[in-house]
């Protein structure tokens, strides 16, 4: 069996296979692997009776659970309107700069992904990101960067 | 019963009816996109909306059910205007090339948009550039031409329970897609076309040929003969103003001969051979498991939808021996075509065009399997479906309405009512059964007139036994057995049967599996809209058309045993092997 495999069967042991738990699992799924990944989506498939493409529809819907390869961190900024009055693309261009790597994309040496993600609930704080599930607010052009100097 | 009013004009429906359909009783229309009556309520499309006395919005009439006292507006001005904005922000996201366009004057967008007198983009273009996806060669996807109603989504998951079709991503990135957003082709569905027949624009069309016929015929070189399916002559009327369950059969082969077709066939011919390869294949099964208590797969399976088999490659390939071996009569035609026609008539088989018109989609993807070049050439060249055939019949210009009855060509044009029935659900069962227990016992089967009810019907699977007695002395190992068969169709009632035979507890010798709602009548390939009223009426077209027939019983049709005689020999023969039966191939299962 391959480690796919077998990871999917460990999770789907924990949570179970009926319908509803295709979300915890492909949050889990998420968690070990980075993303979910094409081979997983076939296995829950397998294991909870359902086709590839409802389980894939499901995890598209989610931007934490989007099917794309990631890199070894995943950078998300705010894209909603009041980090955008606060200043989000600037801090963008910054990252993008610093990163080199345009949003949406993974640098080249696979370490980070820079995606935008629906209001995370700062705005009070705004621009705000996440890297991986730590919160980084108020933030500068120098902010953003320093925060992702320390990974 | 709940009593209401629409429009002032009182109504009293079942507790539970929507305000549609309630109002659809009284006959006020309301427009409707994602509403479909063999479908789940999506509710999402909002071109349906009403007022409702009281209700400080407007409300979706396809998903509100109706209440005592209900005071419902159908047709105010607030109304209209809403339904017209409605429209305007679905063009607004819509490559329109109307001109181009598959659908063009079969579109319920394009006729919503005519009847609110949209006339161009009021809001800012927000289509998406072309995005089309031909890796079928049964079935094209166009995304620019999508409104989101999700019929296909419903249609693949509800009555298909294949489910290649999802919604993926959301808000405005929301879109229709497979697996990954992998091509057709490399995904689980099966080209069955259901969801081209529910879809209300040119998102999903079947991949239309009817240029390459008309090159076809142009050419002075080319032999060009034409087969129709039993499906098509009791619909076709359909998409040339006749109503549902008209049945059109000697206007059609006159048509098609005014086309320019050399010969106009009849698959109802090779629908008559494929029960004698069938009929045969069964009792030969039944014998290795009685007598020589052989292992045999068992439940046999009806092999002549092409959807159904793909279906089966993929979701149950560990039991693929379970399938007959027969080809489906479109695909036993092609070969005799190119063999034992040819040779008949002297015509060289490379000059042979053979061009088949199908209820069906996935009778497109079959036709271009690898294998299917049994005669040396590809057997099948071009496959259209009912609906284009309408179209060229008014490329034409002939008036079809008036035209005479014309008959189909010797040799391979030769019909039985048990051929015609194969166009409905239960058909198949029903023609094999009346050749098999013939063979078996001398006599008829015991239906008055030849009619097997318990096999016919809508419900989505039925089960009969028929218990064999007095068999004549070949078969009298099968003296008073009771032979066990089921017949379902659409491929969420085959899942039913098929996990009984995979968990090996399948009680039936003999199985008839159609992959499309109704059978063949009710094809991806039919005339939009079919529906369970439809259906219905082309059912009883198609067994009127069987009491009409001189011959009722596959084993009686002279041109039958005329290539029995000349050419095959005999069933399940060294030839019929060569030409006539086939293999089957796993496939991935997700
Ligand atoms: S889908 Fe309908 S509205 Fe759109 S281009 Fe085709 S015919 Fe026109
Ligand atoms: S492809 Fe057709 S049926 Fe499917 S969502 Fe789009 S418009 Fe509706
Ligand atoms: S053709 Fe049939 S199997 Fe394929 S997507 Fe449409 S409904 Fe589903
Ligand atoms: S038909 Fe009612 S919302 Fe689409």
């Amino acid at each position: 069996m391959s480690s796919t495999a077998e990871l999917v069967q460990t999770i789907v042991g924990k949570h179970g296979t009926r319908r509803e738990h295709l979300l915890p699992i492909l949050q889990d799924l998420a968690k070990e692997q980075r993303y979910v990944t094409e081979d997983a989506m076939i296995e829950v498939a397998r294991a909870l009776d359902l086709s590839a493409a409802e389980v894939y529809g499901t995890a598209s819907f989610y931007t934490f659970l989007e099917p794309v390869p990631t890199g070894e961190h995943v950078i998300r900024i705010c894209k909603t309107i009041t980090c955008y009055m606060k200043g989000k693309d600037e801090v963008i261009k910054a990252i993008e700069d610093h990163l080199r790597v345009k949003l949406g994309g993974t640098t080249t040496d696979g370490k980070f992904s820079f995606f935008a993600a629906n209001c995370i609930g700062w705005c009070h704080e705004g621009p705000a990101m996440l890297i991986d599930d730590k919160v980084y607010t108020k933030l500068t052009p120098k902010k953003a960067i320093d925060a992702i100097n320390e990974y | 019963m709940v009593k209401l009013t629409i429009n002032k004009i009182p109504v009293s429906v079942e507790p539970g009816t929507s305000i549609l359909e309630a109002a659809r009783k009284v006959g006020i229309t309301v427009p409707s996109l994602c509403y479909h009556k063999d479908l789940c309520i999506a509710g999402n499309c909002r071109v349906c909306l009403v007022e409702v006395k009281g209700e400080r919005t407007l409300t979706a009439s396809c998903a509100v059910p109706v209440y005592e006292g209900m005071e419902v507006f159908t047709n105010t001005l607030k109304v209209r205007n809403a339904r017209k904005n409605v429209i305007e922000l679905l063009l607004s996201e819509h490559r329109c090339d109307c001109l181009k366009c598959e659908k063009n004057g079969k579109c319920e967008l394009q006729d919503l948009a005519q009847e609110y007198r949209v006339e161009e983009k009021s809001f800012i273009d927000l289509s998406i550039g072309k995005r089309i996806d031909r890796s079928s060669p049964a079935i094209e996807k166009d995304d620019s031409k999508c409104i989101r109603c999700q019929r296909c989504v419903r249609t693949c998951a509800e009555l298909q329970d294949v489910s290649a079709l999802t919604v993926a991503r959301k808000g405005e990135h929301m879109f229709i897609s497979t697996f990954m957003h992998k091509p057709l082709a490399d995904v689980v569905c099966t080209n069955c076309g259901q969801c081209v027949n529910r879809c209300p624009t040119g998102a999903l069309v079947e991949r239309n040929y009817m240029e390459e016929v008309w090159e076809a015929i142009d050419d002075p070189k080319k032999h060009v003969v034409v087969q129709t399916a039993p499906a098509v002559r009791i619909a076709l009327g359909e998409d040339l103003g006749y109503d549902p369950g008209e049945r059109v059969t000697g206007k059609m082969v006159t048509a098609l001969k005014r086309m320019g077709f050399d010969k106009v066939f009849d698959t109802d011919f090779t629908a008559d051979l494929t029960i004698m390869e069938e009929g045969t294949e069964l009792l030969t099964r039944l014998k290795q498991a009685l007598v020589d208590k052989e292992k045999v797969a068992l439940p046999m399976f009806t092999s002549c939808s092409p959807g159904w088999i793909k279906y089966i490659e993929h979701e149950f390939s560990n039991n693929l021996d379970n399938l007959s071996t027969c080809k489906s009569p479109q695909q036993m035609f092609g070969p005799l075509a190119k063999t034992y026609y040819a040779e008949k008539a002297g015509i060289d088989p490379k000059d042979i065009v053979c061009v088949s018109v199908m209820p069906c989609t996935a009778k497109k993807y079959e036709a271009r399997r690898p294998e299917m070049k049994a005669s040396g050439f590809r057997d099948v060249d071009i496959v259209l479906t009912t609906r284009e055939l309408a179209k060229m019949i008014k490329q034409g210009g002939n008036d079809f309405r008036h035209m005479e009855e014309g008959e189909f060509d010797s040799l391979l044009g030769k019909s039985t009512g048990a051929a015609v029935i194969f166009g409905a659900t239960g058909g198949v069962m029903e023609a094999a059964l009346r050749t098999a227990y013939e063979i078996v016992t001398g006599h008829e089967v015991p239906f008055p007139n030849l009619n097997i009810m318990p096999v016919r019907g809508m419900e989505g699977v039925r089960e009969a036994s028929i218990k064999i007695e007095g068999c004549v002395d070949a078969w009298k190992f099968l003296e008073g057995v009771e032979l066990k068969v089921a017949v379902a169709h659409g491929l969420a009632n085959a899942r039913k049967v098929m996990k009984q035979v995979a968990e090996g507890t399948s009680p039936y010798h003999f199985v008839e599996v159609m992959a499309c709602p109704g059978g063949c009548l009710g094809g991806g390939g039919q005339p939009i809209p079919t529906d369970m009223e439809t259906r219905k009426k082309r059912a009883m077209a198609i067994y009127e058309e069987d009491e009409h027939m001189e011959f009722r019983k596959s084993h009686e049709n002279p041109e039958v045993k005329l290539i029995y005689d000349d050419f095959l020999e005999k069933p399940l023969g060294h030839k019929s092997h060569e030409l006539l039966h086939t293999h089957y191939t796993k496939r991935m299962t997700k």
